[in-house]
């Protein structure tokens, strides 16, 4: 501790082999053992959803139904649960929350370790299910189905119970350290806003997620002791069901979103080469959103047979979440307004995210409406909305993120023509992709059924060919990843002149991170 | 791998990443209340459901915990109550210097998790006797209420849960009695126990919710 280190040492080569690895407690390896395994299983995912739009090219059918089922089962499974839900927190958050507010290490380190570990079981067990009786219910497990399918819905529904573990403990470690391990002068204006919202989406993780676990071991009693609490015929409720899984997975559709908005506030004030404006309005509108996402769950629920007046104080309550999500929107346009913007990939891609996740965000308000989601209630309306959000919102800012700290990660620069050309792909084949299932969702067409009547076709066709661009689009990402890191151009400390904390030490970062204790005496955003 | 800071006398470490130790106790201290607030949280889902259908159907919550040995349960109030305090006690006696006295504490708060889980075990032996079971292996016959079973789901559920917590918490006071023998804590150091107490006061405070909405809402 305290020596210098020689040039060259950093925590890549810190230490050598496997083993490790597997029992590292630096919160930068832990980030990139995340990385390994969430690209899988998003490559994994994807693969799912190639199947659905190869499925859904034609009319007629093309697996049968149940096999359907599953694929799409698996499709939301593997994407909510182990690619969108941990993605951004658990790479980009632990690797860069610790170094972001000057501290060594997250506040619990083997905590951390223990985590990755208790992520892996889970997602082991999940994927178990496909070697038993595989599963159908869709991500979402709603009763009664969950509880009379012959499918291995106990199995997953404790794998997503042990991932829901690994989140908590995740978010419990960041909310310590931004409270305790904050370096000198790092006062909580002080820390850049990726770190807000990771902070603000620690809160969610840890007040949400433990309804889950407990709506999750509910319906897994419900299957083995038949205990009755969603079962009509024993007195029990299955909209309770419903109730109990949207409180968590309401918020934890923010979860997904507020990591996505921490990155793009980075980007773009890194690339406009000017302080963020409004740096009060962002932070305090990731809390906002936070604290308003857990008064909102009703609105999944418009046809379910909640009460007239639940419905309307629902969809009023949702329309509030706009607000907080707006005043960031204009924040990060004031921001490039007059700004120096440069267009390198990690910015096209955060304004891809802007474009993207407005039409996410203003279909949601039409969603919210009752009226209007009474008509599009279960049709592929919604399919494309949360779509834009979790695809155009949360990935396209995890893919810029990926971009934009890559050099810092790995302490080398990856090919700036190919990542635009992955930019262009996605942007337009997820366009291709969704913009029509807006249209075909007003036209009626239901989602979730394997088949559809022969007038949705040339939309369908559309569609498809647009998903298949986007899955061309990522394999060219993981091609700049992979080409980047074989590479020899090695990455100065601070590319893109952008003034947070990480990019102030060499790339990649040193075991310790820094080697003095940093000393804060400015904002995160000093550019002019 | 992280470093030890270590002080001539051994009794002084912290990990490399806080600056003393004070700001490591604080630091576990907060996590420990997060993770609190988490259990909390789920058995708040179990709370929940209790209230809506206790709401829905009060004869059956009636008739449900008239099954039920409300003196057994008391007895187990006490008993965790006094564990609690033992657990406290513990604390101080470490503070304190204190080790032996600390020790036996300790043995005592082990103790009185053995003697809830041994009154539990008969009160649910009583209970599988009677077929007075959660939901599809209820068979008792003198049942009035039809959603008697569901009530038996919402009893096996929330006490099982917290009787797993129990367990739990006993196996957690054994190690750090474990390490408490090995001489690991001093009037400097504590944090493990500290912890283990925080969550073992948050499992008796969950039970004295649990024994009046179950035993006594008749």
């Amino acid at each position: 501790m305290g020596n210098t280190h020689a040039s060259g040492d950093n925590y890549i080569n810190h230490e050598k082999g496997l083993w490790s690895w597997l029992t590292t407690i630096d919160h930068k390896r832990i980030g990139l053992m995340y990385m390994i395994v969430i690209l899988f299983f998003f490559l994994c995912g994807g693969i799912a959803a190639m199947l659905i739009r190869l499925e859904l090219f034609a009319s007629g059918p093309l697996f049968d139904g149940n096999t359907y089922n599953q694929i799409l089962t698996y499709h939301g499974a593997i994407m909510v649960f182990m690619v969108i839900v941990p993605g951004i927190p658990a790479i980009l958050g632990n690797f860069f929350l610790p170094i972001h507010i000057g501290a060594k290490d997250v506040a619990f380190p083997k905590l951390n370790l223990a985590s990755w570990y208790v992520f892996m079981a889970g997602a082991i067990l999940a994927i178990s299910t496909l070697f038993t009786t595989k599963i159908d219910t869709g991500w979402t497990f709603y009763t009664p189905y969950s509880i009379k399918t012959g499918t291995a819905v106990v199995t997953m529904v404790m794998a997503a119970f042990i991932m829901g573990m690994s989140s908590i403990l995740t978010g419990l470690n960041f909310i310590v350290t931004v409270h305790k391990l904050r370096a000198p002068g790092m006062t909580m204006g002080r820390i850049p806003l990726f770190v807000w919202a990771v902070y603000s989406t620690a809160i969610l993780q840890v007040l949400a997620t433990p309804v889950l676990g407990i709506t999750l071991l509910l319906l897994a009693m419900e299957r083995t002791l038949g205990v009755g609490i969603f079962d009509p015929a024993r007195g029990g409720d299955p909209v309770l069901f419903q109730h109990f899984f949207w409180f968590y997975s309401h918020p934890a559709v923010y979860i997904m979103i507020l990591p996505a908005m921490g990155i793009v506030s980075e980007i773009i004030a890194a690339f406009s080469r000017k302080t963020i404006f409004g740096y009060t309005a962002i932070a305090y509108s990731s809390l906002g959103i936070a604290a308003v996402s857990f008064f909102v769950w009703g609105h999944h629920m418009f046809v379910s047979g909640q009460s007239e007046i639940a419905g309307i104080v629902f969809s009023f309550l949702t329309m509030l979440v706009g607000v907080p999500t707006a005043i960031k929107m204009f924040n990060w346009l004031a921001t490039m307004y007059r700004g120096s913007i440069s267009f390198e990939s990690p910015m096209l891609f955060a304004m891809g995210f802007l474009f993207l996740f407005a039409i996410g965000g203003v279909t949601g308000i039409m969603l919210a409406t009752v009226g209007l989601d009474v008509h599009f209630h279960d049709t592929y309306f919604v399919v494309a909305h949360f779509h834009y959000v979790m695809v155009g919102g949360t990935l396209m800012a995890l893919t810029g993120g990926l971009y934009y700290w890559f050099p810092k990660m790995f302490g080398k620069m990856f090919n700036e023509f190919w990542a635009r050309i992955s930019f262009v792909l996605i942007f337009i084949g997820f366009n291709v992709t969704f913009f029509p299932q807006f249209v075909l969702g007003a036209m009626g067409m239901p989602r979730r059924y394997a088949d559809y009547v022969p007038a949705y076709e040339s939309l369908n066709k559309i569609s498809s060919i647009g998903a298949w661009t986007i899955g061309v689009g990522f394999l060219v990402a993981l091609y700049v990843i992979i080409e980047g890191l074989m590479s020899k151009r090695i990455a100065p400390a601070n590319p893109w002149g952008a003034k947070t904390l990480e990019w102030q030490v060499q790339s990649p970062p040193t075991h310790h991170n820094f080697e003095v204790e940093p000393v804060v005496t400015a904002g995160p955003y000093e550019y002019r | 791998m992280s470093t030890v800071n270590q002080t001539a006398k051994g009794e002084h470490h912290y990990a490399h990443h806080f600056r003393d130790a004070m700001h490591e106790f604080l630091t576990s201290k907060e996590g420990i209340w997060v993770f609190m607030v988490t259990e909390i949280l789920m058995f708040g889902g179990l709370f929940v459901g209790y209230f809506i259908f206790h709401a829905l159907y009060p004869e059956t919550f009636h008739e449900g915990a008239s099954h039920l040995a409300w003196k057994m349960g008391a007895l187990n109030t006490v008993v965790l109550i006094a564990s609690s305090w033992t657990m406290a006690l513990s604390i101080h006696y470490i503070q304190r210097g204190l080790n032996s006295k600390a020790t036996m504490c300790l043995i005592i708060t082990i103790l009185c998790g053995f003697i809830f889980m041994i009154v539990k075990y008969f009160e649910y032996t009583s209970k599988i006797q009677h077929g007075l079971l959660p939901g599809k292996f209820f068979h008792y016959h003198e049942a009035v209420s039809q959603q008697l079973p569901l009530y038996f789901g919402f009893y096996f559920c929330m006490t099982g849960l917290h009787g797993i917590h129990v367990v739990l918490g006993m196996s957690l006071i054994g190690w750090v009695l474990y390490r408490h023998l090995k001489g690991e804590f001093n009037p400097h150091y504590f944090t493990a126990v500290e912890g283990v107490g925080i969550f073992w006061h948050i499992v008796d405070l969950i039970w004295i919710f649990l024994f009046p909405l179950l035993y006594l809402v008749g």
